[in-house]
């Protein structure tokens, strides 16, 4: 392992650390007036123009206010859990390869921090690893409402993984590899190419386990504002909570970056256009995820249940079986 | 001001229907088509369609309170004011103590004198806000319009009991030479249309 080697890495690293942390708290700023704008209203105003500082005024807020560990949490596990969300979101990040490489003043860069050939694998499990912030933080807290949150957690995140881990093995049976620079290269021949005309099914169901992994709006009954406050939240305040929510929307993102990559051609054949490309699909993706947050109800998590373990799943293992046949006759 | 909105009390007429909701399934055949037909329905892009349609619409309802104000209703009762006479710019008040008999929170307190010129005048006047209900009875009752509600809403005091002294209620001389006092429509006042209403006393019975 050379130092240039090492140096790259590290920048690489900060700059996914800096610009996703930021990311998310322009996120909540997208959120705020996407949501406003579809219920008639304007969403914040008041802080600098539009409403644009809003994110930097909520950030003083967070960072400012205080640390409270209210008494009969258990307190190190109460104090690590918000830690746990954040970063498994990121180091999740280390395997999504966020542009084509370029070459900078002769210096040939490859946006991804690690290559790693278990990559689609790495990703989903270090997902699944941050189900532990959510849970630990609601099992420490002395809530029952959080307790409430935490249980519901633990179903969520381990049900839809089967859906995820199943609907996404169909395309990695195509692809034949688990990089997601090689199911981008796989897609390199254009539109024409891309997985989802031939894994229709894949794409939809691993969209919709998405959105239970993010736990976004149909599937919100995580943090349920409306029945259990906010669920593992409850107890948090200032910056703990602020790494929940930084945790969210990171995770919003890279699932956005994802689920482009593996169905939808990535950034194609690595051209300028093609990195112009992702990005566009990558904002359709966060897009949507808003969109649906002012559009769709919550469903009751037994709904929730019935649909991921009588329906998603039959349908995923149906699709496996069938691209199985199609691939091997 | 279009006082439709406020006037027009009769909801059945403005378009509430109801809606058509089919009964639930029982068995599991019905319950596996039900599902069917909403997975397959597209309801949830109609959803997706209305709150985009709204927000390509733009058509933003917020308003911007402290830049911004929505008109109110003339029947509005907010603080009392007190009333000047057009012709000759004296107060209307002739301290008749009607309000002050009304008062259901006993919150007024009127003293009238004989003045110089052996006419009736109001030496003290105070409403007690801590205690005032705004129910408009004192505005009601008022054979004069000299007591009436005001718009004005955004009051802050540091105590409960907060008092509002005849001075203040009073339409200031510089807006009355203006001309710029805003006759009362609320509670009490005469409604804009009343002689088209009034009936005939039937005295054929």
């Amino acid at each position: 392992m050379d130092t240039a080697y090492l140096i790259e890495t590290i920048i690489k690293v900060v700059v996914i650390l800096l610009i996703f942390s930021a990311l998310a708290g322009i996120g909540t700023y997208f959120e705020r007036k996407i949501l406003a704008f579809m219920q008639r209203r304007l969403g914040p105003m008041n802080v600098g123009p539009y409403g644009l500082l809003q994110v930097a005024a909520d950030g003083v807020k967070l960072f400012t206010k205080e640390d409270i560990i209210p008494t009969n949490v258990v307190a190190p596990i109460f104090k690590i859990a918000p830690v746990i969300t954040a970063a498994t979101a990121f180091m999740a990040a280390a395997a999504i390869p966020f542009f084509p490489e370029f070459t900078i003043f002769g210096y040939t860069v490859h946006p991804i921090v690690a290559d790693i050939n278990i990559g689609i694998l790495y990703i989903l499990g270090m997902m699944a690893v941050g189900l532990y912030g959510p849970m630990l933080g609601g099992m420490a807290s002395a809530n029952k409402f959080s307790l409430l949150s935490a249980a519901r957690t633990a179903a969520v995140f381990i049900s839809y993984e089967v859906v995820s881990g199943l609907a996404i093995l169909a395309p990695i049976m195509m692809v034949g590899s688990l990089s997601l620079v090689d199911f981008n290269n796989y897609q390199i021949g254009g539109i024409s190419h891309w997985i989802v005309w031939s894994q229709p099914v894949a794409f939809i169901l691993f969209w919709i386990s998405a959105f239970a992994e993010t736990g976004r709006t149909p599937f919100h009954l995580i943090a349920n504002d409306h029945e259990i406050i906010d669920g593992f939240g409850t107890e948090y305040s200032g910056m703990r909570w602020g790494l929940f929510f930084i945790g969210e929307y990171a995770n919003m993102f890279f699932i956005s970056f994802v689920i482009p990559l593996i169905f939808l051609g990535g950034f194609g054949d690595g051209s300028f256009l093609g990195a112009i490309g992702l990005l566009a699909k990558v904002a359709f993706f966060f897009f949507f995820f808003l969109w649906t947050r002012a559009a769709w109800p919550d469903v009751r998590p037994d709904q929730l249940m019935w649909l991921c373990w009588k329906v998603l799943m039959p349908i995923a293992v149906i699709n496996v079986v069938i691209t199985g046949f199609v691939m091997m006759f | 001001m279009n006082m439709e909105a406020f006037n027009d009390r009769n909801v059945a007429d403005n378009g509430y229907f109801l809606v058509d909701i089919e009964d639930y399934p029982t068995d599991g055949w019905g319950k596996f088509k039900r599902v069917v037909k909403r997975s397959f329905k597209g309801e949830l892009f109609v959803g997706l369609w209305v709150v985009m349609r709204e927000m390509i619409r733009f058509d933003i309802h917020t308003v911007q309170y402290p830049q911004e104000k929505m008109p109110i209703g003339p029947r509005y009762r907010a603080i009392h004011e007190m009333k000047r006479l057009w012709e000759s710019d004296t107060e209307r008040c002739i301290g008749c103590g009607l309000c002050e008999k009304i008062c259901i929170s006993d919150c007024i307190r009127i003293d009238t004198k004989i003045d110089e010129n052996s006419r009736k005048e109001v030496s003290e006047y105070t409403i007690n806000l801590g205690r005032c209900i705004f129910c408009g009875y004192c505005a009601e009752v008022c054979p004069e319009l000299a007591i009436t509600h005001g718009g004005e809403y955004e009051n802050a005091s540091d105590q409960r009991e907060h008092f509002t002294m005849y001075e203040d209620m009073l339409t200031p001389l510089d807006v009355m030479k203006a001309g710029k006092q805003l006759e009362f429509e609320g509670f009490g006042s005469i409604t804009p249309h009343e002689d088209e209403r009034v009936k005939k006393t039937p005295l054929a019975y």
